[in-house]
């Protein structure tokens, strides 16, 4: 008789937290925003497919606007109407959302999974949670990318290899913008990886790095969007070019292209999630339930089976397998595989957060000149 | 004397023709007004007021209104820090700015003037708790009363007269600062004397309260106030006169008086937080920045900028905008030049051919038209590169060696031949319409009279086509110079335009009002090019069809 009602009573409770958590608290769609191609693709099938499997009713909408988070969330929000639940930016963006109070601020051991040996989100995650309001999924890397058949017999291992137009000639491709490019050119200009902000953080290191870059400013075409370096390697249009490194396994894996690559002096940057403010109480309660999902140790393994970005926790590391389709080994092709990361960059937040405006503003002038 | 003509029912009858007119217009104006609205909502209200971010710069003052207010009378141009009594503005307002976080957004704002600014803010909005935990600390050793949100609350909290002058201006202190209302009922009125005898604490204690019930919708007299209250009472306290006073916690007041506690020296603190307080630089674009109104925006976008010492040229290494705003007009001219010299001829053709002919070459002009302009961009790309068609076909011929294949892309060549590619049918309709309407028998009648075939085109055809010049000329001039999605993709680095940067800054740096003051002028170029044209050409000259 007693078991009778003990086993009702929590019977009871248990349905009404069920119920509760799935109908009364969460709203039942959201609207997720991306990058589209292949990288969403990777977030579809690793997360969003068995999110929706676990939760019948719950409907997700795809919204390819990553490129321009930051304006359009900053534009809704003036405007008093956010409709968009989880976005996915760069690691920049999203301190620069956190900056204008558009993104909400997490605590990682509260809202995120802990790893499966108990490990806490913060621990897993570690250094990679750059701002308060970050949540991160993969690391990628901005490298370069060469045409194996027109670099003649000595194949680049160096990133200098981009500013010697004698051993390599050939036009080569490089991002419209001064984030990485600067850094590069300081490097392959002598100065130490340690001293590259101090130095840049100067007018005559800014100028070190610029003219650096005219040694080689006939050969370059600028590039704008990812998916330019990988066509104009294809087209044979440059001899290297750097670009995501995930868009170089697709040229090379996938599409069967002559392209090899040069991991040297990769730039690592993170691409993660954030949760824009003002959401009303049942679509954050449903953005930080899927969050939660989907940032846990196992998600980020699976995402791996589909696009060659590592992810984002030390505990997911080990978990990686095969491509989904191609069935090739995906740790050698990882940014953070040793034998790939032996010389790395990480993007400076801080620096860029600062110096942004104006060096964009000096490189441009000297792009126009 | 005339008697005032009445219509049927007595009224005189201009009025009646005056009120039948006025109902017509009413109708008329009521035929139109959702068309009316339409473009009032959609079209001009955002426009105006993208505009009007080009000047709107309420942040700095709204931020930070007591910094505003004790730099006004620094000199910014002397080599003299600002006084004590501005760091501790900055310290109030700095606390609070942080506590809303806002201080990052301002931080936003003033790094477009000076770069450092940005991380400077960051960084020190998260040390003002500890700045304040100075006061705090010794504050709560000495009772721990002061540890618990009740004894300020029954402080402050209005026993008798109530400051209602301090509670409306905290309001509105908040309401500025969160860009939000605070206007919502609250329970909690400071109370005048306190207010009196301890005015900084009472306004801190006050702004807190305003925030947490406002926006936060708290219960002041639940809550812990923020921690810098504290410094505020310790400062009160150095100068109050307590003699008198019976009110609340009057005994903890002598007390923590007699204590002496220390305030702290925020001068000091501020340069320990980050060296760059102690020099002149964000202490100077702070105030220079400080209007409600700006001309920094416009004066950025014609590479200057404003400085303590005036209006002065950016350094030449960042300039760039005026360079982009001739160039955009410079090639706007080349294209509609290079539309004209090709959609004349079709025009004509277009006129001239018998009609079954002229349809089918119509729509090979509308056909590009249909196509989207991402895929003619790109087509462009195919052709033009070292590696594209029309390279390939050179190098076959033999006119180019392989080693010297043209360069036609990422380049202004690139953009003039993709531009006016796509311009081309804004040209030769206009163009067109007005031709076909030029009766042949002209051209007769001038050859009959003698003129050879170019007189007769140049001295009486020619003329007569000219509106439809002047019509196509316009479209694509217009259209061309805010033109953006193809010098992107084509333009390399020397074939962009103005709104390339209008885009970077829209959706890359997010500096709006810098973008909104680049299109102001724009727009204010097209005007005047426009009103020009009227003066020279003359508008009426102009025909669409």
């Amino acid at each position: 008789m007693k078991l009778t009602k003990t086993l009702l009573a929590t019977t009871a409770l248990t349905l009404a937290s069920g119920t509760a958590f799935a109908d009364g608290h969460m709203a039942s769609d959201m609207t997720l925003v991306s990058w589209g191609g292949a990288y969403q693709n990777s977030q579809q099938k690793a997360y969003v497919e068995p999110y929706l499997a676990d939760n019948p009713g719950v409907t997700a909408v795809w919204d390819e606007s990553s490129a321009e988070a930051v304006a359009k969330l900053r534009a809704m929000n003036e405007a008093g109407s956010v409709t968009w639940d989880v976005v996915d930016v760069v690691a920049a963006d999203a301190i620069r959302l956190c900056d204008e109070g558009l993104a909400l601020e997490i605590d990682a051991d509260e809202d995120l999974a802990a790893a499966p040996d108990g490990t806490s989100a913060s621990d897993d995650f570690g250094d990679l949670l750059v701002s308060d309001c970050f949540i991160p999924q993969i690391v990628y890397s901005t490298t370069f990318g060469y045409r194996t058949d027109l670099v003649g017999d000595t194949a680049p291992t160096s990133v200098c290899a981009v500013f010697d137009t004698d051993a390599y000639p050939g036009k080569r491709s490089l991002e419209k913008r001064p984030i990485n490019n600067m850094e590069w050119a300081l490097l392959c200009d002598g100065v130490a990886k340690d001293d590259v902000y101090d130095v840049l953080a100067t007018d005559e290191g800014q100028q070190q790095a610029l003219d650096k870059l005219a040694t080689i400013k006939d050969d370059v075409i600028w590039w704008s969007a990812g998916a330019d370096t990988p066509q104009l390697l294809a087209d044979g249009e440059v001899v290297m070019g750097s670009t995501y490194n995930g868009r170089l396994f697709a040229a090379i894996e996938e599409q069967d292209q002559p392209i090899g690559m040069l991991w040297d002096a990769q730039v690592f940057d993170l691409d993660g999630w954030i949760i824009p403010t003002g959401l009303s109480p049942e679509r954050e309660a449903r953005a930080r339930d899927f969050i939660k999902f989907a940032t846990d140790t196992q998600r980020l393994a699976d995402q791996a089976k589909y696009i060659s970005y590592g992810p984002a926790r030390a505990s997911s590391a080990p978990l990686v397998g095969q491509h989904a389709e191609l069935g090739i080994d995906m740790a050698p092709h990882m940014p953070t595989d040793p034998d790939n990361a032996q010389n790395t960059f990480l993007y400076n937040y801080e620096f860029w957060a600062d110096y942004r405006d104006d060096i964009d503003a000096k490189f441009q002038a000297w792009l126009a000149q | 004397m005339a008697e005032a003509m009445l219509a049927a029912d007595g009224t005189p009858l201009k009025r009646s023709l005056a009120r039948a007119l006025r109902r017509q217009k009413l109708r008329a104006l009521a035929l139109i007004a959702p068309l009316l609205l339409f473009v009032l909502i959609t079209f001009i209200v955002p426009i105006a007021s993208m505009l009007f971010r080009s000047v709107e710069n309420e942040i700095v003052a709204n931020t930070l209104p007591y910094t505003v207010e004790a730099l006004a009378d620094w000199d910014a141009t002397g080599t003299d820090l600002p006084s004590d009594a501005t760091f501790e503005a900055m310290f109030y307002d700095m606390f609070i700015a942080a506590e809303a976080k806002r201080h990052t957004r301002l931080g936003t704002r003033l790094n477009y003037e000076t770069t450092g600014v940005s991380s400077l803010f960051r960084q020190s909005g998260r040390r003002m708790d500890d700045v304040a935990d100075i006061s705090y600390e010794p504050l709560e050793d000495l009772d721990k009363a002061w540890d618990d949100g009740a004894t300020w609350y029954a402080l402050f909290n209005a026993s008798g007269d109530a400051d209602q002058a301090l509670l409306s201006e905290q309001r509105g202190r908040v309401a500025r600062l969160s860009g939000s209302d605070a206007s919502a009922d609250i329970n909690f009125a400071p109370d005048a004397q306190a207010a009196a005898l301890l005015p900084l604490a009472a306004r801190e204690y006050t702004a807190w309260a305003v925030y947490v019930a406002t926006q936060d919708n708290r219960d002041p007299a639940e809550r812990d106030p923020w921690e810098a209250v504290a410094p505020a009472l310790v400062t009160d306290l150095q100068t109050a006169d307590l003699s008198g006073y019976s009110g609340p916690m009057a005994d903890m007041l002598r007390t923590a008086q007699q204590a002496n506690l220390t305030v702290p020296n925020f001068t000091r603190e501020f340069a320990d937080m980050d060296e760059d307080w102690a020099t002149l630089e964000p202490w100077q674009t702070i105030q220079t920045h400080a209007g409600t109104y700006t001309p920094g925006y416009f004066l950025n976008a014609i590479d200057a900028q404003k400085t303590p010492e005036g209006i002065a040229w950016q350094p030449e290494e960042k300039q760039i905008l005026l360079t982009l705003f001739g160039r955009t007009i410079w090639m706007s001219l080349l294209i509609t030049f290079s539309c004209i010299a090709l959609g004349y001829p079709i025009a004509w053709l277009l006129a001239n051919l018998p009609m079954r002919k002229a349809n089918v070459l119509l729509i090979l002009v509308l056909l590009p038209f249909w196509t989207s302009l991402l895929v003619r961009t790109s087509a462009w790309k195919v052709m033009l590169q070292q590696q594209g068609v029309i390279n390939d076909v050179l190098v076959w011929v033999g006119l180019v060696a392989d080693d010297g294949r043209l360069i036609m892309i990422n380049n202004q060549f690139g953009t003039i031949v993709a531009m006016t590619h796509i311009l081309l049918p804004f040209m030769i309709l206009p163009m067109y319409s007005v031709m076909q309407t030029i009766p042949p028998s002209y051209l007769r009648a001038a050859k009959s009279l003698g003129a050879t075939n170019w007189t007769a085109f140049w001295r009486v055809y020619f003329p007569q086509s000219v509106p439809g010049i002047g019509a196509g000329s316009i479209l694509v001039f217009i259209l061309s110079i805010g033109y953006y999605i193809t010098p992107e993709i084509v333009g390399g680095t020397k074939g962009v335009f103005i709104s390339n940067r209008i885009a970077y800054h829209i959706s890359s740096s997010l500096n709006w009002g810098l973008a909104a003051a680049l299109g102001t002028i724009l727009l204010a170029a097209v005007l005047v090019l426009y009103w020009a044209y009227d003066k020279i050409v003359g508008i009426d000259n102009v025909k669409l069809g």
